[in-house]
């Protein structure tokens, strides 16, 4: 009886073929076809990664990129959780639910690029303390776990599993302050995947604050993705938009951005950066593309409050903060490499007779991007059918009523009955 | 501690006869090829630069980065100094390959099931007695087996007793903490493919920096979340009481009145 349904559901699915829907369904099939190639043939037959270039964009965009911009779910349940800011409440389950699935492809797309992906369990048992990487596979897997939980109760709702769900309530600060621990672990412990190679990384992106750098705009940037999603949903589903809540969520990427770009222009001063910064080069030009779009555009957009509480500019500037996001770990993680040996083996080059010593360029093969490409789809449309399946939204969220009298703007929260009662009685005192 | 063994690679005397890559493609079952760089399948190879010829293989060091960053411990420096890799315990990561200072580590790329290889400097053939299989190939004594401190002052000596023919320079003994392979040379070592500027700390010092911090601050961390979740708690608490005295108050004016 319920197979059957489910294929009803699958027929009208491609009955009411939309353009979208073709879109995803050329991405899924070029990634299964890039699926087969890696894993029947190698890493070398689907990519364009060499001894010299081991690490691609499968490990710069879905782990780096994934992992980064999932943090909005560790920044809004602390602030909702462990700093009572209930303010953000409305938001923090999709938040969650975007952190959760992120998580998933992240874990998902590491498959794809381990070279024994059977054996990716293994840190479990076989400990190397001083890998960072070591600390990153047990942060990732635990965070994912308190993560789980965290979703849980959106799955519990929407069947109806109330003890359940007030089981995972009554443990859920302990479990958020576990996952913001988590969380501040592993997302510096990618910037310190790059502290062991200051020989390797071009000098425009190494410091020793790496750690720091990547854990401060993970922080930036989790806020910005939660307000793209929620524009997007709001397309989307034609929900409501919370835009007093995100405009508000606005500032925190303002202010992340701002500690991001004080830390930047120290390591400027304290590495003598600056000839490399007036080279204009390739990798000069990309820093600066870096700082502009991801942090000097942003922070004055969000300065702005006719800008930050307008829809469509807290929407671009969430979006640049985004995009200069991912400019930030691409170059990390490729430019900054791709210059290595050219550089020291400029002299030996010249002189070389019986071999061609090997540059490290690299740019990615197109199976490369289309499993990627695959990856983002599928996340689109799981974050799609959890939001229309499971109790992600509130059922009728922030619905905004007017005072026009008193000017003040009231959040109803949760089942609309109730106003919050500081808000209320706040302005009758008055 | 065990006495530490190494390989003296004295670069003015390799002849390029190429015995050494054969006997290393013999003891691995490589293939016998005219391909002098690295790879998956060459553990050793010798190179020229102009008139100079200079042999390769993994420099063993102290302080191996390539067992530093490995997640699983697949990459260990043995006991008495080699550094060697157990395919078994490797998930395929390519940190190694990566992070190697001296771009060693080699990946089967080519292989659904894929290993990374590198020199062991013939670990096994040690534990039998025997020399690395490229040290006893060598007809020109350009590589030379035997324990590290003995091979440094063996260097010292061939640089003071010859200086025209040597830089003055032994590389290895301090780069990146010190290597257990170490290199003599008659020309400036990134004329021959050597980078220059490798700091003379060990490259795993870089991140134990901030990874033996890690404890304290999980520790600390938390009890501070936990401090800020009990304040804001009782903040908020505060909060709702006076808000429900305020209205009792205007509830008793409104009955008042």
């Amino acid at each position: 009886m319920k197979n059957k349904s489910f294929l009803i559901n699958i027929k009208a699915w491609f009955h009411h073929l939309t353009f979208w829907k073709a879109v995803f369904l050329v991405l899924v099939a070029a990634g299964l076809y890039s699926t087969f190639v890696r894993f029947a043939f190698g890493l070398g037959a689907a990519t364009h990664l060499s001894d010299r270039f081991p690490w691609g964009i499968w490990i710069g965009f879905d782990v780096l990129c994934g992992v980064g911009l999932a943090a909005g779910g560790f920044v809004v349940a602390g602030a909702v959780y462990v700093f009572h800011l209930d303010y953000y409440k409305p938001i923090a389950r999709p938040a969650v639910l975007t952190a959760f699935l992120g998580y998933g492809l992240v874990v998902f797309a590491l498959l794809f690029d381990l070279g024994k992906p059977w054996n990716i369990w293994h840190p479990l048992i076989m400990w190397n303390p001083h890998s960072a990487m070591f600390e990153l596979a047990w942060c990732v897997m635990l965070y994912t776990t308190v993560l789980a939980l965290e979703f849980s109760p959106m799955v519990f709702d929407r069947f109806k599993m109330h003890r359940a769900s007030e089981a995972v309530h009554k443990i859920i600060i302990p479990l958020v302050i576990l996952g913001v621990m988590l969380s501040s672990l592993h997302q510096s412990s990618l910037g310190s995947l790059y502290l062991i190679m200051p020989e390797k990384v071009y000098p425009l992106w190494y410091s020793g604050n790496l750690p720091i750098l990547f854990f401060v705009s993970a922080v930036a940037v989790g806020p910005a993705m939660v307000i793209m999603e929620s524009f997007l949903s709001y397309r989307a589903f034609h929900r409501e938009i919370e835009l007093p809540i995100l405009s508000r969520l606005g500032k925190v990427t303002a202010v992340a951005l701002a500690v991001y770009l004080v830390l930047k222009v120290e390591d400027i001063f304290n590495y003598h950066l600056e000839p490399y910064l007036f080279k204009f080069n390739v990798d000069g030009m990309l820093f600066w593309t870096e700082i502009a779009i991801g942090v000097l555009v942003p922070i004055s957009m969000l300065l702005i409050p006719s800008v930050r509480m307008n829809k469509r500019g807290l929407f671009y500037s969430g979006m640049f903060a985004v995009i200069g996001f991912v400019l930030n770990r691409m170059n990390v993680s490729v430019t900054s490499l791709e210059r290595h040996s050219n550089n020291y083996l400029l002299e030996a080059s010249k002189v070389a007779v019986n071999h061609i010593p090997q540059t490290s360029g690299y740019f990615p093969s197109w199976m490369e991007i289309s499993t990627t490409l695959m990856i983002v789809a599928v996340g689109f449309a799981a974050f799609g059918w959890a939001a229309k399946n499971l109790a992600v939204f509130p059922e009728r969220t922030a619905e905004r009523e007017h005072f026009p009298a008193e000017g003040y703007e009231v959040i109803v929260v949760g089942d609309g009955g109730h106003l919050k009662a500081h808000q209320s009685y706040g302005f009758q005192v008055k | 501690m065990k006495k530490q063994v190494g390989i003296l690679v004295d670069s003015t005397q390799c002849i390029g006869c190429m015995a050494c890559e054969d006997a290393c493609a013999d003891r691995w079952g490589f293939p016998h090829t005219d391909v002098h760089e690295l790879s998956c399948e060459k553990n050793t190879v010798v190179q020229q630069y102009g008139e100079a010829y200079v042999p390769r293989l993994c420099m063993h060091c102290e302080d191996p980065t390539c067992a530093s960053v490995c997640p699983v411990g697949a990459i260990t420096k043995s006991k008495s100094g080699p550094v060697v890799y157990d395919a078994n315990k490797c998930m395929g990561c390519r940190y190694c390959v990566q992070a190697c200072p001296f771009q060693i580590p080699k990946y089967q790329w080519n292989k659904p099931n894929p290993k990374v290889t590198k020199c062991d400097m013939c670990l096994p053939r040690q534990e039998q007695g025997k020399q690395p299989a490229c040290v006893e190939a060598c007809p020109a004594q350009a590589r030379i087996f035997g324990s590290r401190d003995d091979l440094i002052e063996e260097a010292k000596k061939r640089i003071r007793e010859n200086p025209k023919s040597y830089v003055n320079h032994i590389f290895g003994l301090t780069e990146v903490g010190g290597t257990s392979a170490i290199y003599l040379a008659g020309v400036k070592f990134d004329h021959l493919g050597f980078s220059s500027k490798l700091p003379d700390r060990a490259l795993p010092k870089y991140t134990w920096d901030i990874m033996e911090k890690i404890p304290d601050y999980f520790v600390w961390g938390s009890t501070l979340m936990a401090g800020f979740w009990w304040l804001t708690n009782r903040k908020k608490k505060v909060a709702e009481y006076e808000e429900d005295l305020k209205r009792k108050n205007i509830e008793k004016k409104i009955a008042r009145n």
